[in-house]
């Protein structure tokens, strides 16, 4: 198995954070893992993207132009990255702020309100959780309890106290996520 | 006078100098009438009377004292221009109880390695800097230095030092003496008897406040001649020091035990 | 098995620098390598093993305290990125001459001038040829993970010790800044000064009464001496050239062609093996891990094997490509394809080049 995914949005959002949790999530069940942010001045109030890669063998390229997921979580993330899902793979992304919906019909397409849920949830904060979620129920590449795993190993012990917040988020995101354009 | 023969005059109850074991028996590369001989001589003999030569490290720079460590019989490092207090802090702070010190002209210090200098004794380094400042480049030939005073000659002033042209001598000790982390600074020289014997009680202060890790640099100047480049016999070159060179730099303590006192 | 974490490039860096024992770092910041200082300044390892960190006023004092410290004995590491490589130059040429060791890294970012702060290749040619001037050579290591920008740490500090010279742990934006699972090697004590004064007769650390006086110097003023002196590094780098050799070949048993490539581009390329095999076509990757020494013998016997031709692969305008057709010295058809200036290319355009250069040309 191997997993090749972008995630992309708005510095701020969590993308980077949510990359991390995957890819340690990944370490906990014994698989290999990278995770390449973009970086630079681009990173301070713009867009940020990571790609992600876990796989049950030595991984090569860190850096890809074709994922099999892309997570979008703004529009230009969508103008720039929709394209780059391969044939048959998955797009998910949060409706909010979008202006374009994707109009692939060679992939799969997943809506998640995660902004909105977040919200709702009354911390803005885990909307990368709620997303995470969703994603993590559309492929469930590494179980949940890895996920708690790795957010024990990664947070300081000080934030530990937040990780049956991230885990209800997770949930939420697992439980919301909506079905838009599915492959036969 | 009685005649006395040589074998009397060598005999050890006799002695009444001898030269440090610090120095080698090299000869000195220095021009006749240099002050760097003495420099040398009597920072080798502060280490020796402390008896602090089996922990100390010294720093030889570029210029006429690059090769100082054929004549200090201690272990030496040679660091590349200007880079001499970097070299040290590097020293320094991987054997807080060592004692370090540069030994630097004023080309190596005031001009390629300010930002070394600045940083290190701002830094407040624990370390102990001898600077000797003859107003020009010795080794290179006598060019201008960030030290040469208006209106002196050299070889790329040939006309004078020309202030609006060339800019102003750096008064690099003045500058330090303001940085909180220098602990002990001072200028001297070493033209005559009793003004090495100035110096020689200074550069004790010096590699003391060191030994005793009192906070900060300790530095010291030591206006020097350089009867080549400036194109003088040794006794007019020393002259010339006087009326010009230490109006300039005046002698003296600037800060000791970290209070400014000039 | 050592502890696994998850880490950046230069955290992993970082961490493998306290942990083997190294006396100190001294750096300056500069992107994309600022996490190794921050990291150490966060990690305290004054607390963890004594290890000392110093933030420098530039790169060229961070250098000039890695040559006091390294010829005191001491085990001492610095890094940058090419910008800051450059300055550090003049230092690096002193501590080749005075047959100093030390491990520094340069996280290579696009070039020349300020460039971009984007992952780049082009500083093979300083890297490997000289870089600071003088006729010197230091050992160049390319990791082309994070497991070994921790590795080649330790591995660094045993050949710099070694040898005497320094060592360049060829990073770049690619390599330092991901993240991947790495097992951490346990701590390598640190030595004490008095097995520094043992093991290392030649370092400065204050001559003892009835001994005779060390000098760390690059300085000889007769010219013979100095043609003595670099006669002594020929003979040492000859030796390095012999035994220390470090590369992996990948699917290059029954390979036809060859892409060689090291770092990030060596990734790269390995995802365009995995295509072309899909295709049906015979690639292999030549994995250079030591950059100097150059594999050039074992490069030579793949031509002897049948290997039609090589695409060097690096992020360039062509300069490790050189050394390629040096080693193989026109056996086979030799062709270079890069991105440059921060671009980083795809697997397809490696693919691509690869059939349009060497099995279609």
């Amino acid at each position: 198995m191997t997993e090749e995914l972008i995630i992309a949005g708005f510095g701020g959002q969590g993308v980077l954070s949510m990359g991390k949790i995957l890819a340690y999530s990944g370490i906990m069940q014994d698989q290999e893992v990278s995770w390449m942010p973009s970086y630079g001045p681009e990173m301070r109030g713009g867009t940020a993207n990571v790609t992600v890669i876990v796989s049950d063998e030595r991984i090569s390229s860190p850096i890809l132009t074709i994922f099999d997921t892309a997570i979008i979580l703004n529009q230009q993330s969508m103008d720039k990255f929709e394209k780059s899902v391969r044939p048959g793979g998955t797009l998910i992304y949060d409706p909010n702020g979008i202006t374009r919906h994707p109009e692939r019909t060679d992939i799969n397409i997943y809506q998640i309100e995660g902004a909105r849920l977040a919200s709702e949830m009354g911390n803005t904060k885990i909307f990368n959780m709620v997303v995470l979620g969703a994603y993590l129920k559309v492929n469930p590449i590494v179980k949940l309890e890895n996920v708690i795993k790795g957010l024990k190993n990664s947070l300081p012990a000080r934030y530990h106290k937040l990780i049956p917040l991230n885990e209800d988020a997770i949930n939420t995101g697992m439980k919301n996520v909506v079905d838009m354009h599915i492959l036969n | 006078m009685t005649n006395i023969s040589l074998e009397e005059i060598i005999k050890p109850e006799n002695l009444v100098y001898e030269k440090t074991k610090l120095m080698t028996d090299n000869v000195l590369s220095y021009c006749p009438g240099c002050g760097h001989g003495t420099a040398h001589r009597i920072a080798m003999e502060i280490i020796e009377e402390l008896d602090l030569q089996e922990q100390t490290i010294g720093i030889a720079p570029v210029g006429c004292s690059v090769l100082a460590y054929d004549f200090m019989n201690i272990d030496m490092q040679q660091a590349a221009h200007g880079r001499a207090p970097a070299v040290a802090t590097g020293i320094k702070r991987v054997y807080p109880d060592k004692i370090v010190f540069t030994y630097q002209g004023d080309g190596d210090l005031a001009a390629i390695g300010t930002a070394e200098t600045i940083h290190a004794c701002n830094r407040g380094e624990n370390i102990t800097i001898i600077f000797i400042n003859n107003g020009i480049y010795g080794m290179t030939g006598g060019q201008m230095a960030p030290t040469t005073i208006p209106g002196m000659k050299s070889s790329t002033s040939p006309y004078g030092r020309d202030i609006k042209l060339m800019g102003n001598p750096l008064k690099m000790t003045e500058l330090v003496a303001h940085l909180p982390g220098t602990y002990f600074v001072t200028r001297q020289a070493v033209h005559t008897p009793s003004a090495v014997r100035k110096a020689k009680r200074a550069i004790r202060k010096a590699f003391e406040n060191q030994r005793d890790k009192k906070p900060g640099v300790s530095f010291v100047e030591i206006v020097s001649n350089c009867n080549s480049g400036w194109k003088m016999t040794p006794t007019d070159a020393n002259k010339w020091m006087e009326e010009n060179m230490f109006p300039y730099y005046p002698l003296g303590d600037i800060k000791v035990d970290g209070e400014l006192v000039k | 098995m050592g502890e696994l974490k998850l880490m950046k490039g230069n955290e992993a860096l970082a961490e493998a620098a306290i942990r083997a024992g190294a006396d100190a770092y001294f750096g300056y910041p500069i992107t994309p390598q600022s996490e190794v200082i921050e990291y150490l300044m966060a990690e305290k390892p004054h607390e963890r093993t004594g290890m000392v960190v110093l933030q420098a006023e530039s790169e060229v004092a961070a250098i000039n305290m890695i040559y006091g410290a390294a010829g005191a004995g001491k085990k001492v590491m610095t890094s940058s990125s090419s910008p800051g490589i450059s300055l550090k130059q003049e230092g690096l040429s002193y501590i080749a001459g005075a047959e100093l060791p030390c491990v520094y890294a340069n996280v290579v970012r696009g070039g020349p001038g300020l460039g971009t702060i984007q992952p780049s290749q082009a500083d093979y040619f300083q890297s490997t040829k000289g870089g600071g001037h003088g006729d010197y050579r230091q050992i160049v290591l390319a990791p082309a993970s994070v497991q070994e920008m921790a590795d080649f740490v330790k591995l660094g500090f045993e050949l710099a010790f070694k040898y005497r010279l320094p060592v360049l742990i060829l990073s770049d934006g690619v390599i330092g800044q991901m993240m991947e699972k790495v097992e951490l090697f346990d701590q390598v004590p640190r030595l004490t000064d008095k097995e520094i004064e043992e093991k290392y007769p030649w370092a400065t650390t204050g001559r003892k009464k009835g001994t005779e006086r060390r000098v760390i110097t690059s300085l000889a003023l007769q010219a013979h001496e100095m043609e003595a002196h670099n006669l002594k590094l020929q003979a040492k780098y000859k030796t390095i050239r012999e035994n220390e050799v470090r590369y992996e070949a990948i699917n290059c048993d029954d390979a036809e062609y060859i892409l060689v490539a090291y770092g990030s581009s060596a990734r790269i390329a390995q995802k365009t093996v995995q295509m072309a095999r899909q295709k049906g076509l015979k690639v292999g990757l030549f994995r250079l891990i030591t950059l100097y020494p150059f594999p050039s013998v074992d490069m030579q016997e793949l031509c002897k094997q049948g290997v039609k031709g090589f695409l060097a692969v690096e992020m360039s305008s062509g300069q490790m490509v050189e050394d390629v057709m040096l080693a193989v010295k026109g056996c086979a058809k030799v062709a270079h394809f890069g991105r440059f200036g921060g671009v980083v290319h795809t697997p397809e355009e490696v693919l691509n080049a690869l059939e349009q250069k060497i099995i279609g040309g």
